[in-house]
């Protein structure tokens, strides 16, 4: 080796097109959001940030929510698109705190999708909707040209009716809070990715797609107005909703890599592929900020539910370091947990 | 996966720690070679409960951090072409060329794919005959084998369509390059275990000789690391120079005979840029002239590009352990994964990014 020669690329700051990265859950779809669509559409019940939104007609306290599926495979180890199209929207009128009772859906279909598919996918929804007690009351189908949609996109939107009159959204978040989580990471974010990699493991791993009604409301009886915010970690994962959490809220929050449950077989998946499973993401857990007085109440609640058997508190809210989350590592030491800047991607060695 | 607590468990991780500190008597810098490693000790913060006396200082070790700026360009002047279908590890598609990287290529209608194996390309190559298919063969002696087994494989059944864009790079160069080098504080080494899996650890002999420096061949969990240091540490301590094992659950001395004999089948040696470093004589492989063939930059004639990077960062500095990511002035300011302005930044195991995205407070 010579003199070193310095070597530095041009920073790529900005993009002229939409890229994967935009939806990704990460820094580069937040500053997406609120660059275009926070600046554009502002309002208050937008501006909170929160999964849905809650709004008040004539007295009655109402939560919205839509979101769109477009998973790939549309069938995976313990689910697919349809059912997760409903416990999806159902989950995140939920973390409001609302009892689901409508939805609307939208399929698009690409020309040539199978019917037998399209028969597969839309009973699961039936069964889903019936398990997660709403009723699908409307909807729309658009079919496009080959090539134009991949197989099937489901929209749905979600409606609900809060039933108390306090607020569970990021915004009330408290210092000396504790964070509690419904159960263990990654399962859906694996169970996907090794059929779309066709990649193989001794365990096989399962998504854990799940409605989460009733753990809301246990969770609520437990901890009445001590719940603060509530949240499903889905596409970012924990970490996008612990960050998420501490930006809205302005506080810190620390959670404790010990305290976080990871089925052997995810973790395992993860070392193999480089990926970190606080980011991976899940469709049947939920994250409860809950006032430290009823932190154990609520623990005790969400471990009685199938759905939240391995539950742990596995962190505090904090005053300082405004929108910082960390974590203690196994070791003892502490380190950063931040956005990820776009896809999480799968290592090379 | 299920001994994989038992290098993760904090009990073992203490024991060792305290060994450690009761074996040191002075300050040591210690070098991990693999940015695997670097992304472990600063994720996990292993440099946090070392004694203070130990240093431990990041190397070259990230295929990704240390591929150059021009071939980068390649691949994507190659991925922009409509009849190409680009093949590639995930890492790499996030990784900026001078003015676009792999997924804005993508996003512009290139067809580029996401694989896991290079076998992979190979079985798209064969079902898209109309197709040039390539692959971006980035990596250390880990990787080589299977991007040769793919050569091989597509050289035996006669495909016509599948090439490779090699930027392989390999590592016992390197530390030799780094320790000749005037600047050098690097006392000890932790080898890459991965690598050595492959190439075992007969090469770095005589590197450990005639430097004098302990190299100790070293996994990737944390117990891991600990037991690397320790194991450095002893042999600093009582004046040794020795090449060790601590990987013996996965290494031999000798590695993997058979892969390496698919990589001499298919590559020879040749000297290779490093970005952030330079050129550095015989630390590279390329395709062996009868597989020319199947080298993307003959097939696509790629000329010699010539790429001019602004020398506002010290990410060279960095890869020799000279410096650490915060010491530099750009760190976490101009500078970040999002607008990454060196190698080190660049990779996701790069050293910039690894402090940047779990440790940046502290420097703050
Ligand atoms: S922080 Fe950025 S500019 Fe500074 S050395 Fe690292 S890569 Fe280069």
């Amino acid at each position: 080796m010579s003199e070193f020669s310095l070597q530095c690329p041009l920073p790529i700051t900005q993009h002229d097109t939409i890229q994967l990265g935009h939806g990704s859950g990460g820094k580069m779809m937040n500053d997406l959001i609120g660059k275009l669509f926070l600046w554009a559409f502002d309002n208050p019940y937008l501006n909170k940030l929160d999964d849905q939104a809650v709004v008040e007609i004539n007295g009655v306290r109402l939560a919205i929510s839509t979101d769109s599926f477009v998973v790939d495979p549309i069938f995976f180890p313990g689910g697919n698109i349809g059912e997760l199209a409903v416990y999806g929207t159902v989950n995140d009128v939920c973390m409001s705190g609302g009892r689901p009772l409508f939805l609307a859906a939208s399929v698009i279909l690409e020309e040539g999708f199978p019917l037998a598919d399209l028969r597969q996918v839309v009973e699961s929804m039936a069964a889903a909707a019936r398990r997660a007690g709403v009723l699908i009351v409307t909807g729309d189908t658009k079919v496009v040209n080959k090539g134009k949609g991949d197989k099937i996109f489901i929209n749905t939107t979600g409606l609900g009716v809060l039933e108390h009159p306090w607020q569970i959204s990021a915004g009330q978040i408290q210092p000396g809070d504790a964070v509690l989580l419904s159960g263990s990471l990654g399962d859906h974010g694996i169970a996907i990715l090794s059929r779309r990699e066709g990649l193989a493991f001794e365990t096989p791993i399962t998504s854990d797609t799940a409605p989460l009604h009733e753990l809301v409301a246990a969770v609520l009886q437990a901890g009445g107005q001590a719940v603060h915010a509530l949240r499903d970690p889905t596409r970012g994962g924990l970490a996008a909703t612990l960050n998420e959490f501490a930006a809205t809220a302005r506080v810190g929050i620390r959670v404790r890599e010990d305290r976080i449950p990871v089925k052997p077989a995810v973790a395992g998946a993860c070392e193999i592929l480089g990926l970190d499973p606080l980011y991976i993401a899940n469709e049947g857990k939920l994250v409860a900020v809950v006032a430290a007085a009823k932190a154990e109440a609520v623990l005790h609640a969400l471990q009685a539910h199938p759905l939240g058997r391995e539950a742990a508190l596995i962190g505090e809210v904090m005053a300082g370091s405004p929108g910082l989350v960390t974590m203690q590592t196994r070791l003892g030491a502490w380190r950063i947990v931040d956005l990820l800047v776009g896809e999480q991607l799968p290592r090379i060695c | 996966m299920k001994y994989l607590d038992e290098y993760r468990n904090p009990e073992i991780a203490r024991h060792l720690v305290q060994e450690i500190r009761g074996l040191t008597t002075r300050p040591w810098v210690i070098m991990e070679v693999c940015g695997g490693q670097t992304h472990s000790i600063i994720k996990n913060g292993i440099d946090q409960i070392l004694p203070k006396e130990i240093e431990l200082v990041h190397g070259p070790g990230c295929p990704v951090c240390v591929t150059p700026l021009e071939q980068i360009d390649k691949a994507l002047a190659i991925a922009s072409r409509p009849e190409v279908i680009f093949t590639s590890f995930g890492d790499m598609l996030r990784v900026p060329g001078s003015r676009q990287d792999l997924f804005m290529v993508k996003s512009a209608g290139g067809d580029v794919r996401v694989v896991y194996s290079p076998l992979d390309a190979v079985k798209i190559a064969r079902e898209n005959p109309h197709k040039q298919v390539v692959f971006f063969a980035v990596g250390f002696e880990t990787t080589a084998p299977n991007n040769a087994m793919a050569v091989w494989q597509a050289h035996r059944e006669g495909l016509r369509n599948f090439s490779i864009l090699v930027s392989h790079v390999l590592v016992p160069p390197a530390m030799r390059a780094l320790l000749a080098s005037p600047h050098n504080r690097v006392q000890g080494y932790l080898a890459a275990g991965h690598v050595c899996t492959v190439m075992g650890w007969e090469e770095y002999e005589p590197i450990a000789a005639q430097y004098r420096v302990p190299i100790v061949v070293t996994g990737f969990e944390p117990v891991d690391i600990l037991e690397g240091v320790l194991l450095t540490v002893r042999q600093l301590e009582r004046g040794e120079a020795r090449v060790e094992n601590q990987y013996a659950r996965v290494v031999r001395r000798e590695g993997n005979r058979p892969a390496q004999e698919l990589i001499r089948k298919v590559f020879e040696i040749a000297p290779r840029k490093w970005r952030g470093i330079g050129e550095i004589p015989a630390s590279g492989l390329r395709l062996r002239p009868e597989f020319r063939d199947y080298d993307a930059e003959t097939i696509f004639a790629l000329g010699e590009l010539h790429v001019e990077e602004p020398a506002i960062c010290i990410s060279g500095l960095v890869l020799q352990g000279l410096k650490k990511p915060n010491e530099c002035a750009a760190f976490g300011k101009q500078c970040t994964p999002q607008t990454p302005l060196g190698a080190t930044m660049v990779s996701s195991e790069g050293a910039c990014a690894a402090y940047f995205a779990y440790q940046r407070r502290r420097v703050e």
